[in-house]
């Protein structure tokens, strides 16, 4: 059973960064609203619905809520929440190959850290933990 | 504005999980996945919890535009070891000295992630 909060846990974090790159992208395109007004607003709501790119992200970040809630009914929230953290591991390699942004040092750093810190949480999950 | 923003995001995250364990174990089959979305669809706690998610947002999007990201950015961080005291005092979890080193890894690795320049790249030049 630990494999399988393990293989919740990919599909989790892969379909929540993939729809955040997707949404970033996506707005990115889209650009900023040009002023709070109403039809400024419509404009952009507009323009944002027939972007593909925002299309493709809210079905993966629905699917990502909803294995997250489904995580929840597995396993505890001290292991659940700490190790969603590895969004920010294959958020980070998103952003340097898909998004092509440049990542300093401290990132990569910062990614080790959540990195070994995310599998020692994972590692301390037990079987009697997690429900049947 | 930080500090709703931290209780709304911790709220909604127990919430979500009380929800989840009183439904009980869903299952990975279509009946199941069917079964467990109907459930959470009738449930208060996650409705409740979802309301303080969408709260946390709210208040995320007011505090980042009133300070700056760093700022803002350490509370994000250490809301991963906030809701591990609190799985501990209000869902009675176990945590090993082992899983609370992690936590305290994954809160400082998210710290250095989030000293990061907020813009490295030119947004102009993205093809459609």
């Amino acid at each position: 059973m630990t494999r399988g909060v393990i293989a919740m846990l990919v599909f989790f974090v892969l379909c929540n960064t993939g729809g955040e790159i997707a949404m970033s992208y996506g707005v990115k395109q889209v650009g900023e609203p040009q002023s709070f007004r109403p039809m400024a607003l419509l404009r952009f709501v507009w323009a944002a619905a027939r972007n593909r790119w925002l299309w493709v992200a809210i079905p993966m970040l629905a699917a990502s809520f909803y294995s997250l809630l489904i995580l929840f009914s597995w396993a505890p929230v001290s292991v659940v929440i700490p190790a969603s953290a590895s969004n920010y591991i294959v958020g980070t390699f998103g952003a340097k190959y898909l998004l092509k942004e440049d990542v300093s040092l401290k990132r990569w750093l910062g990614v080790i850290l959540v990195s070994v810190g995310v599998v020692l949480v994972l590692f301390t999950l037990k079987s009697g933990q997690i429900s049947q | 504005m930080v500090l709703v923003m931290v209780v709304c995001a911790n709220t909604g995250d127990l919430m979500l999980a009380r929800g989840m364990k009183q439904i009980g174990h869903v299952v990975i089959s279509v009946p199941g996945l069917r079964h467990a979305l109907w459930m959470t669809i009738q449930s208060a706690s996650i409705w409740i919890g979802i309301l303080f998610l969408i709260g946390f947002t709210l208040s995320y999007m007011t505090a980042v535009s009133w300070a700056d990201y760093s700022y803002v950015m350490p509370a994000g961080a250490f809301g991963y070891a906030i809701q591990t005291m609190l799985a501990i005092v209000v869902l009675h979890e176990a945590v090993s000295p082992k899983r609370w080193i992690g936590v305290a890894l994954i809160c400082a690795g998210v710290l250095l992630v989030g000293q990061t320049k907020p813009n490295t790249t030119n947004v102009a030049v993205l093809p459609s």
